[in-house]
């Protein structure tokens, strides 16, 4: 869904030119060169060009705008729980000097959206826009501006607990990576069973076999987990025990229903979550 | 289980903090024990421990100045093993592969390594990994996942495992040993304990403890010559249900039930030639409040399901039907992975408990739950 949101805004295109509040003028280069100690004798009668973002900067009490590509993002993340920001690269390039009395305008466009990502700050999407300055129609600047988006309060994302796989159990986890959600069947007498293991404890055929399970259960039972911190999760949330119409019972996370609606015999459907190199298997309502 | 005794008990204090190692705890409650049963470390030739325990018998045997060890034996899965120490050492006397074995169980459970926390060590197996990985990771998570089941099926309500608590903390109350001691709860304050899993409060879950227990097994014949009143090994089993696992045996039939528990109660009264209504005290291990209820079933102290009813009419306090864990049990004296409930069931035979129950001839305890699980009957 963020990916496709990320599409659709990166199809707009460019944004409109949002013209600046003020021509570069003289007053601004001073306070600017005066606080940052540049003493160049070329200015006040050019514009530092590293100043190009400072002329269109939105003032304190900015207007919503009606495309700005980084906006529209930032907010399709904060709903999907990405509400922490940090910039990690700005990139400009100056085409040529400005100089007191021009006119700049700027428009962005959104490059790349890209994610879900494991970093030492927690989980998040990596968004990059371009905006490009302008006067009159002359591109003068141009600059690639990239953040991380990330879930807060969530840094052990990065060592969440990873399944430990064998040879009996590899299938599974392969499965779970293609969207499939494998029970263990015994080839010689047909049993299913979670979890697997090398030998049918039925007829002890060494010849196990595996069904790509519909993905349809109910809650058998299942917690809220509040305490202590478990690496990776933000608390609380809620674990259920899934009876699937195969006949077999599974762990997995309950998401995107609130803990005081879940109830015994809930019927959900699994989904599935990457979490490092592996995929796990989540329950959703239905 | 013909002759064999414990003639012996010893221990540390039990803390948050001890401020030493777990091998000068282990250490130190051995020689209690010793002491208590009137021995030499010379005089031991044999040693149980827990898999979990961090010292070693020989460590224990260096520091004790034992000679020699003819017998040395782990019992696995955790809190599981506590009663087993005695079955395994009580074996060995009985086939004379040795003629004084030391059981103990040393941590330093809240100050060190805690159990209470996400285990990633743990997470790391197999068959961890159907279970840590999904979220569920921590003791008292496994534990509420049957919880819920169980009040979905019998009706059991949070205030009905409450009534554990309670009566646990009233127990610890008035023993001095107990971490817990001058501290009794209410249900409402039961009640009013933040989550910890639900349907689990904090008052639902045990302590985590620092401190040593030690019991010292001998033949019957030789606890008679000692100076404390031997206390009789009558029963003592270890029990491994259908498709087990550690503390999330989730997918076999009945959530709902310790299945485990029933081989090892169905054994206890076999061995002994008791039934439920001869026990005088229950030493019924109380790491997290609703498998205390679902013991009393599986033992055969009420019916499936009627556990509830059982606490609430009958009784598990000191005036009660069945007085369950005098000592405040692990709730209120100490976690120390069900040891320190077994050199309770002794002061209970013995007959000097501060908590003491009349005439106490029988005392039944057991082990871990959710896990591979043993049991005693200990008496006179
Ligand atoms: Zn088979």
């Amino acid at each position: 869904m963020i990916t496709d949101e990320a599409e659709r805004i990166a199809a707009l295109g460019p944004s409109p030119r949002r013209p600046a509040r003020d021509a570069v003028n003289p007053a601004m280069i001073n306070n600017w060169t005066e606080a940052l100690g540049d003493g160049n004798s070329a200015y006040p009668e050019l514009a530092p060009p590293a100043m190009v973002q400072v002329w269109t900067m939105r003032g304190l009490h900015p207007a919503a705008e009606e495309h700005d590509p980084l906006a529209a993002m930032s907010a399709v993340l904060d709903e999907a729980g990405y509400t922490s920001v940090v910039a990690t690269n700005c990139e400009q390039t100056y085409h040529r000097y400005l100089r007191p009395g021009e006119h700049v305008s700027v428009s962005s466009v959104l490059d790349a959206v890209v994610g879900p990502k494991r970093t030492a700050l927690g989980e998040g999407w990596f968004v990059t826009t371009r905006s490009t300055w302008f006067v009159g129609d002359e591109p003068v600047a141009e600059m690639l501006f990239r953040i991380l988006k990330f879930k807060p309060g969530n840094k052990s994302t990065a060592s969440a607990l990873q399944p430990t796989v064998s040879r009996d159990t590899e299938f599974f986890w392969q499965g779970t990576k293609l969207g499939e959600l494998r029970v263990q069947r015994c080839s010689a007498c047909g049993v299913v069973r979670h979890p697997p293991g090398p030998m049918c404890p039925r007829c002890n055929a060494l010849d196990p076999g595996y069904v790509v399970a519909t993905g349809l259960g109910e809650v058998f039972s299942y917690v809220v987990h509040h305490h202590p911190p478990v690496p990776g999760r933000e608390l609380p949330y809620v674990v259920a025990l899934v009876e699937l119409s195969e006949g077999v019972r599974m762990l997995g996370e309950l998401v995107g229903v609130p803990p005081d609606e879940v109830r015994v015999g809930l019927p959900v459907r699994v989904g599935f979550r990457p979490v490092g190199e592996f995929v796990l298997p989540v329950w959703e309502a239905r | 289980m013909k002759g064999a005794a414990i003639a012996g008990i010893g221990a540390t204090e039990f803390s948050k903090d001890s401020g030493r190692s777990e091998l000068r705890l282990a250490a130190e409650a051995a020689l209690s024990a010793l002491a208590d049963a009137g021995l030499k470390p010379s005089d031991v030739d044999g040693m149980v421990s827990f898999t979990m325990d961090t010292n070693s018998e020989i460590a224990l045997a260096r520091e004790l100045g034992v000679p020699e060890l003819s017998f040395f034996s782990r019992v696995n899965y955790g809190g599981g093993a506590a009663c087993a120490t005695v079955q395994h050492a009580a074996m060995a006397v009985a086939t004379g592969a040795a003629e004084v074995v030391l059981c103990y169980r040393a941590f330093n459970e809240r100050s060190g390594h805690r159990f209470g926390r996400v285990s990633t060590a743990a997470a790391l197996t197999v068959e961890n990994s159907w279970s840590y990985p999904m979220g569920l990771g921590t003791p008292a998570g496994t534990v509420a996942m049957v919880a819920r089941r169980y009040m979905h099926e019998y009706g059991a309500t949070s205030e009905d495992f409450g009534r554990v608590a309670v009566t646990m903390r009233a127990h610890a109350a008035t023993n001095p040993r107990a971490w817990f001691h001058g501290r009794p709860i209410t249900l409402a304050e039961h009640q009013n304990s933040r989550w910890i899993t639900e349907p689990l409060h904090l008052l639902d879950c045990c302590q985590e403890s620092d401190g040593a227990v030690a019991l010292v097994v001998t033949s019957t014949s030789r606890a008679r010559d000692l100076p404390r009143p031997p206390v009789l090994v009558r029963a003592a089993a270890q029990g491994s249900g259908p498709d087990q696992y550690v503390m999330a045996s989730y997918y076999r039939e009945d959530l709902a039930a310790l299945p485990e528990m029933n081989l090892v109660g169905r054994q206890l009264w076999r061995q002994s030639g008791l039934e439920p209504s001869d026990v005088d005290v229950a030493v019924l291990y109380d790491h997290f409040t609703p498998y205390v209820l679902i013991q009393l079933e599986e033992l055969g102290f009420c019916g499936r399901g009627e556990a509830r009813h059982f606490l609430a009419e009958q009784g598990i306090g000191l005036d009660g039907r069945l007085p369950v864990n005098p000592h405040g049990g692990q709730l209120g004296e100490a976690y120390i992975h069900g040891m320190n409930g077994i050199a309770e069931a002794v002061r209970q035979v013995r007959g000097d408990s501060v908590n003491q129950v009349n005439g106490v001839r029988h005392v039944l305890v057991t082990a871990g739950t959710g896990v591979p699980t043993s049991g005693l009957v200990l008496g006179v």
